[in-house]
């Protein structure tokens, strides 16, 4: 690995590695043609080209792959991206132009954008030029009602934590449990915990329990860092009527307080206690048991 | 038994005929572009179309387990609309190599006026030029001079046949769409196209060869489950089962595939991506179940579209 290592790079050779020699000469020959050309039609018509060109497969990545990801942009994980998805993040880092024309274009690319196009574009947001650009677009990829334009977005991706005002961040993360989607992919989620979040989510819970809904066992890790009194007494709700998992995840909520009411609420239960506090259970291990892979 | 719906406007349709369909067997369906109703009066709000024809609608498919097609077009209707046809012809080119776009449609004529004739014209040149298929809706009035005509124009353009999907056929226009090599399309659709009655008896009389049918299911008065209850209908009037399934799956599957967008695996084995993405939460079609098309259905009416 050099200093010089860009995504730029890292997708080129990741894609030259697994297409056959006609597709990673057609995708670097339309990256030359069109790095600096004037015309837009021949750039938003080769980023549509690229599925019929490149297909769809997975993107093959191995463990050293991901960590040169993460050396070249920090947080960037290509882990479960397509081809195609690859392809056109590619294309655009390529022969996007320089930042202004680059947003612009990106912006017409948007408006017109199928699904696929539509995902591989919010998850190529780490990696645009003049980064702050991109907060109003990614802001509406959060309002989408498409599950999976919306987690392109806030999961596995590091521009909402580095880019969105607490407001926009609470809203993404109430949004995705509103929608049945999971927490745990979101990065910066513990730098990013506040009071008006926590109160959104009990809110939400209230609701919930009123409608006689199931309340995610998620929704109480953004609880506890914050927790006021009546938040305390939820969270002690939560160990009195909640299944495993959600009483699990109530404790670890307790545990990240650091008010005497929240560590006495927990010493309710000493065998929770102990294996919140001995590490045991954290917030990783109820999402590999309890979440489907994203 | 598996359907396909090669044309239908979902766009104006509910989640409760998604799953109606799903239930009843419908695996995948194709949405032409086309008139919405009202008529447009801005590229802008025809932009907005074209976008939920390959986004929203795509997804909203998806989540009841059918694989949604479009196919993208100006509509004769719109083009007399000379202004907005300008425009829209300068952002069709951009819609048109969309994943899942399997062709240019629906286009044609409705009133045969020379703007209609102009704009399906450079959409049929369009068509060529990246290579596409052509999907042709045919007038209500004047049908069959208006059906002779496309047929015409597009072997003018030099377009093969077995490329152009002629819709809307009925019993004066089937012969002529047939002995010229195109595929004959049929609309049940009741009261202004065809009842499935009269469908059954095009079958027996022409077979099944180069002939399937839809059910341009839209905003007006019409039946999501108009070719699935037409198969019923055909089962219970002794049509054979293979006639069956080639004017309900296997021909519409071998028209709309030639343009390389539409392919039998993308819904028996979808991309890794795909099934992440695009089709988590629902496997209505997937477990190998008995479609229904209407569960309490006692008498042969139900499945009557008149």
């Amino acid at each position: 690995m050099t200093t010089t290592t860009t995504p730029a790079k890292l997708l080129q050779g990741w894609l030259r590695r697994q297409l056959l020699g006609e597709a990673a000469d057609w995708l670097e020959g339309q990256a030359a043609t069109l790095n600096g050309a004037q015309t837009d039609r021949g750039f938003f018509l080769a980023i549509s080209l690229v599925h019929r060109r490149i297909g769809k497969a997975d993107l093959d990545l191995s463990a050293a792959d991901i960590a040169e990801a993460e050396t070249a942009r920090p947080g960037w994980r290509p882990a479960g991206w397509s081809l195609d998805q690859a392809a056109r993040v590619f294309l655009l880092l390529m022969a996007g132009g320089a930042p202004a024309q680059f947003a612009e274009r990106l912006e017409q690319l948007f408006v017109t954008a199928d699904v696929g196009e539509l995902i591989a574009f919010y998850r190529g947001l780490p990696l645009y030029p003049d980064q702050p650009r991109y907060v109003e677009r990614a802001a509406e990829g959060v309002r989408t009602n498409m599950r999976a334009v919306f987690e392109a977005v806030a999961h596995n991706n590091p521009y909402p934590v580095e880019q969105f005002s607490e407001h926009r961040w609470n809203q993404m993360v109430v949004k995705a449990l509103f929608i049945g989607s999971s927490l745990h992919p979101i990065q910066g989620l513990e730098r990013r915990w506040n009071p008006d979040l926590m109160r959104m989510l009990c809110d939400y819970a209230h609701e919930r329990w009123a409608a006689g809904r199931p309340v995610s066992y998620e929704l109480w890790r953004g609880v506890g860092p914050h927790a006021d009194g009546a938040a305390i007494a939820d969270l002690a709700r939560v160990l009195d009527i909640g299944g495993a998992v959600e009483r699990q995840a109530a404790g670890l909520a307790l545990s990240a307080s650091s008010s005497a009411e929240a560590a006495a609420a927990l010493d309710g239960d000493p065998g929770l206690a102990a294996a919140v506090r001995g590490g045991d259970i954290s917030w990783d291990t109820l999402a590999a048991k309890h979440l489907s892979p994203s | 038994m598996a359907y396909i719906d090669p044309h239908i406007h979902m766009l104006a349709r509910t989640t409760t005929d998604y799953e109606a369909m799903a239930a009843a067997g419908i695996v995948a369906i194709i949405e032409p572009a086309f008139w919405i109703g009202q008529p447009r009066t801005a590229v802008g709000t025809y932009i907005d179309y074209l976008s939920t024809l390959v986004g929203f609608e795509r997804f909203r498919a998806a989540q009841f387990g059918i694989r949604h097609y479009c196919s993208i077009g100006l509509n004769s209707k719109e083009a007399n609309n000379e202004r907005l046809a300008e425009e829209v012809m300068e952002i069709l080119p951009r819609f048109l190599l969309k994943e899942g776009v399997v062709a240019v449609g629906e286009i044609g004529y409705d009133e045969q006026t020379p703007a209609e004739d102009k704009y399906f014209r450079a959409q049929l040149e369009l068509a060529k030029e990246l290579n596409m298929l052509v999907q042709i809706h045919t007038p209500h009035r004047d049908k069959k001079r208006g059906t002779l005509r496309s047929m015409e124009v597009c072997l003018e353009h030099k377009l093969p046949p077995d490329r152009v999907i002629v819709d809307h056929n009925n019993e004066e226009t089937v012969e002529d769409v047939l002995s010229r090599g195109f595929w004959a399309a049929f609309t049940i659709y009741p009261r202004t196209k065809m009842g499935n009655e009269r469908m059954v008896e095009i079958v027996r009389q022409y077979g099944s060869d180069q002939i399937f049918i839809n059910s341009s299911a839209d905003w007006g008065v019409s039946d999501p489950l108009a070719v699935p209850k037409t198969a019923q209908l055909m089962r219970d009037r002794g049509i054979a089962e293979n006639h069956i399934k080639k004017v309900t799956y296997d021909n519409a599957l071998e028209a709309f595939a030639a343009g390389g967008q539409m392919k039998e695996s993308d819904w028996l084995s979808p991309p890794a991506i795909d099934q992440r993405t695009l089709f988590e939460g629902n496997s209505v079609l997937r477990d190998g179940q008995e479609p229904r098309i209407d569960e309490k259905r006692s008498a042969k009416e139900k499945m009557l579209i008149e």
